[in-house]
């Protein structure tokens, strides 16, 4: 059995149920934490008590639809191709070898340290129509614009385009985690009993990686449906597009807030859906001996073709947007770089770094409470915490500014009243408030990544280890902690690209003279100033190239036998 | 501890009476730090700022209430000064300076914005693929000649919903919907992208005529980029509208908010936005015009010659804003 049916053998168990005081309050922080971090959200969901009927009317009548049908289309699209991307390449680099397949394994998760706006800006500026290359073509050949066919960047597929070309990293990430944390046993069995090399992958390998490709996709998702700067950059009418101009043009907050909630509404019906299509299968290795993986030579045809395969979304999502901003930067460099700059450089990698350790702490902390005590209430709690990361960035910000606020001036009129001191706002607009919102946004990457690792580790190795005396502690540092220390890795550099490449809370929350390398690179982009833009983007870019080498390290790293 | 959290508190109520001014900006940190920074070296007073959309900006105002640290609100669009007015962010300011120097239909009625900068909505055309003499208005823009041939960008932008505003104020919503339902029948394609974009489709050959803020045009004209340079070479300005109301305007512009810590501050700083210096350097760097009809343009604007602008009071913009969205909503304007 490749797959057993292990549910009851979790340990909501014995291993803590020694003491049951401490299981309490274990849950109680988790209980205040998950609280904590569902204001946001909750602020959200409750504009749905005040139904705008008549902005409703107007939506429903003129443009709802269009934003649904993109949205979907979107959703589909960058889906469909993200698992392409990803979950194909992944597989051949774990399994053969062909010309550069080792470089390949990290090279293909730099896209990931490309924002979505940035890779949209730089293809914009390169094939579009006042574009370098089709001016060129128009004067070579004497056409005009009329007169040929040429693909438009900037519409419904390009975003599909390029959000796929950036995000099929998260895929291909878990996607090769866990081919490689596979039991070769387990598909050389799958050979000797007829399967051919794909059957091994489609009916073996692939279902068994399937949590971990569904934990990627899951993020794809709620990446696509949260972007703004793609679509609304690109004209396409999309949810997110639709939120900010309720808001914004139609002055409705609440009714923008609304929309917000249905999009929720969506990801909660993806989440549930992926969720109960593999209930009954709860996936852990059974096998018990991990030999070192033989990666199969291919023949130069065959070595050429996968190499063709696997080099596409690294060519188009990395070196060719990157080389686009190298050359706009070689214009522009001068006078851009200087003293501020580095600042700029030094708070994108002190909040990237904060948040991410925080991020960390707080997803081993609910992914454990969630492991020891099953019940629904704890799930569904770290469910919905998790659902931040499909909330666009701008509106996450107004359901942190809210609140805090609401705090601050609640605070301030108390100490005015009994001591008459202003205490004016304390914690709005500072940095602690930043990296709040930060953490609502991208807690469910990490508590997303703990948890597929934290899964499979199997609950018969805790009753093992208990067997030998060993405490609760004792069994997290030496056992658990050792067989995840790739996926705990992953997810702190995870969320740290992530929060390097946030712009929209970013830009409503900061503190004064406070920016990051997104905010420059937007602001100079939407003055349509692309050379410009150039220097801070490559930035963000560089940054983030580091974590994913390390990333992509440590993963090879956690390969059974891997040298 | 009691005494600490004391200490504290006194510290931070200290912190603002310091000499400084906080602003809240919809306008991009590069396109007004050189001025703030010179406000600074002037006046000793120090100028913290965050940049923003101007919407995100009077939500943080508006949920921080009576203890913002905010003094000041810069926004690039009167409309969005006059929706800060509406939510009673803005106190009134009695300053002779900013009175005798800004036109009256530039500041607000009841003192509570000043317009620090003018721009105006301007028709770009392709002068190998259009004849001059067949511009006339924006109404025009209507006509079935333009079938195909117009780019402007999306109407989530301000600009264009200040326009429609403006065509809602000197027509009346009706005449204004029939126009613009035109308008997007002749679109050569789906808006999208932003001013500088427009012009650069103009010049490809995309579409023949475009919408556009006439800074835009001026900044690629001086811009460091060849291509942006080649592109706005190829096209020309052309003031709408010049037999009747006149070229739409429209205003950057601030005002003092009302919890306002530093209000002496601000203010100083809105005078000094308004003078001469000042003035100078929107109207040479960044190609606006002058909110003092005494100060001279930059050589790309002079270039341009006079025009009759609309002296529509721009109070109306705000008051139809909404309607333009609706509007603009309902003709598929996407």
């Amino acid at each position: 059995m490749l797959a057993t049916r292990a549910a009851q053998a979790l340990p909501n168990v014995s291993a803590f149920k020694t003491s049951l005081l401490k299981v309490t309050k274990w849950n109680s922080v988790l209980v205040f934490l998950s609280l904590l971090f569902s204001i946001p959200l909750a602020v959200v969901f409750g504009s749905l008590f005040f139904p705008e009927y008549e902005v409703w009317e107007h939506l429903r009548a003129t443009v709802l639809t269009d934003y649904i049908g993109n949205s979907l289309a979107l959703l589909v699209g960058v889906g469909f191709f993200s698992l392409l991307l990803g979950v194909l390449p992944a597989w051949m680099v774990t399994m053969y070898r062909f010309p550069l397949s080792r470089q390949l394994e990290w090279a293909l998760l730099l896209p990931m340290s490309m924002p979505a706006y940035i890779i949209a800006y730089s293809y914009t500026g390169a094939l579009d129509v006042a574009g370098p290359l089709q001016t060129m073509l128009r004067e070579f050949t004497g056409w005009q614009y009329r007169d040929y066919w040429f693909p438009e960047v900037r519409s419904l597929g390009g975003a599909i385009a390029m959000l796929s070309l950036v995000l099929y990293p998260y895929i291909y990430l878990l996607a090769r985690a866990a081919f490689i944390e596979q039991s070769v046993c387990v598909l050389e069995v799958s050979r000797t009993l007829g399967c051919n090399a794909f059957d091994a992958f489609r009916r073996v390998a692939l279902p068994l990686a399937r949590p971990a490709i569904m934990v990627g996709l899951s993020l794809v998702v709620m990446e696509t449906l949260a972007d703004y700067g793609t679509v609304q950059y690109f004209g396409v009418s999309a949810f997110t597009t639709g939120i900010f101009r309720t808001w914004f043009g139609l002055g409705n907050s609440l009714a923008a807030a609304q929309l917000s909630a249905l999009l929720l509404v969506f990801v909660a019906v993806f989440l549930y859906l992926e969720k109960r299509s593999r209930k009954q299968a709860r996936y852990h290795h059974t096998g018990s001996t991990y030999s070192s993986l033989m990666q199969q030579r291919l023949t130069k045809g065959q070595g050429f073709i996968a190499l063709v395969i696997c080099v596409m979304p690294l060519v188009f999502g990395f070196i060719v947007p990157v080389s686009l901003l190298i050359n706009w930067a070689m214009d522009t460099y001068a006078e851009v770089l200087g003293k501020d700059f580095y600042l700029l450089l030094f708070h994108s990698l002190l909040l990237a770094f904060v948040t991410s350790v925080l991020a960390l702490a707080i997803a081993l902390f609910m992914a454990y409470s969630n492991r020891n005590n099953q019940s629904l209430l704890n799930r569904i709690m770290v469910r919905f915490v998790s659902m931040g990361y499909a909330i666009p960035g701008t509106v996450i910000a107004v359901g942190v500014l809210i609140p805090f606020a609401w705090f601050d001036n609640s605070l301030d009129a108390l100490l005015m009243e009994s001591l008459n001191i202003s205490s004016g706002l304390l914690i709005s607009g500072t940095v602690f408030t930043l990296v709040f919102a930060y953490l609502v946004r991208f807690l469910a990457v990490s508590i997303n990544t703990v948890e597929a690792a934290l899964v499979k580790i199997k609950p018969v190795m805790d009753e093992v280890a208990k067997t030998t005396g060993m405490r609760a502690g004792t069994i997290v540092k030496r056992i658990h902690i050792p067989m995840m220390r790739g996926s705990l890795l992953t997810a702190l550099l995870l969320v740290f690209v992530d929060v390097l490449k946030e712009l929209p809370a970013t830009l409503i929350l900061r503190p004064f003279n406070f920016n990051t390398l997104a905010v420059r690179t937007y602001e100079l982009a939407n003055e349509e100033l692309l050379a410009e833009a150039a220097v801070p983007a490559l930035a963000i870019v560089i940054a983030g190239i580091i974590p994913v080498i390390i990333i992509s390290n440590s993963i090879s790293r956690s390969r059974p036998g891997h040298e | 501890m009691n005494k600490l959290l004391f200490i504290g508190l006194l510290f931070v109520q200290q912190l603002s009476f310091a000499a400084e001014v906080n602003i809240y900006s919809a306008r991009k940190e590069a396109l007004i730090k050189p001025l703030l920074d010179h406000f600074n070296k002037e006046t000793g007073i120090a100028v913290n700022i965050v940049t923003g959309k101007a919407d995100t900006l009077l939500k943080r105002l508006e949920v921080e209430g009576r203890n913002t640290p905010a003094d000041l609100l810069l926004t690039v669009d009167v409309a969005r000064l006059i929706r800060a007015k509406e939510k009673g962010l803005f106190q009134q300011i009695d300053s002779e300076l900013l009175n005798k120097i800004i036109p009256e239909n530039y500041r607000d009625d009841d003192k509570q914005w000043f317009g620090l900068s003018l721009r105006s909505r301007v028709i770009i055309y392709a002068p190998d693929r259009v004849n001059e003499g067949d511009l006339d208005s924006y109404i025009d823009l209507a006509d079935k000649k333009w079938a195909n041939r117009i780019c402007v960008r999306s109407s989530s932008n301000v600009y264009n919903q200040s326009l429609v505003a403006a065509m809602i104020a000197n027509y009346g919503l009706e005449k204004a919907e029939r126009w613009a339902t035109g308008l997007v029948g002749n679109f050569a394609r789906p808006p999208k992208g932003g001013d500088r974009d427009q012009i650069k489709a103009v010049a490809a050959g995309v579409c023949d005529v475009a919408l556009v803020n006439n800074y835009y045009l001026a900044g690629m004209l001086e811009s460091s980029q060849k291509s942006e340079v080649v592109a706005a070479n190829k096209i020309k300005l052309f003031w709408p509208n010049q037999d009747g109301r006149g070229a739409h305007m429209n205003v950057s512009g601030a005002g003092v908010l009302k919890p306002a810590k530093h209000k002496k501050e601000a203010i100083q700083l809105l005078e000094f936005l308004v003078s001469d210096y000042a003035q100078q350097w929107y109207a040479d760097t960044n190609h606006e015009y002058s909110i003092n009809p005494e100060i001279e343009s930059g050589s790309v604007l002079k270039s341009w010659g006079k025009f009759k602008a609309d002296d529509l009071n721009l109070s109306l913009l705000g008051k139809h804003n909404t309607d333009a969205v609706l509007l603009m909503d309902r003709v598929g304007w996407k």
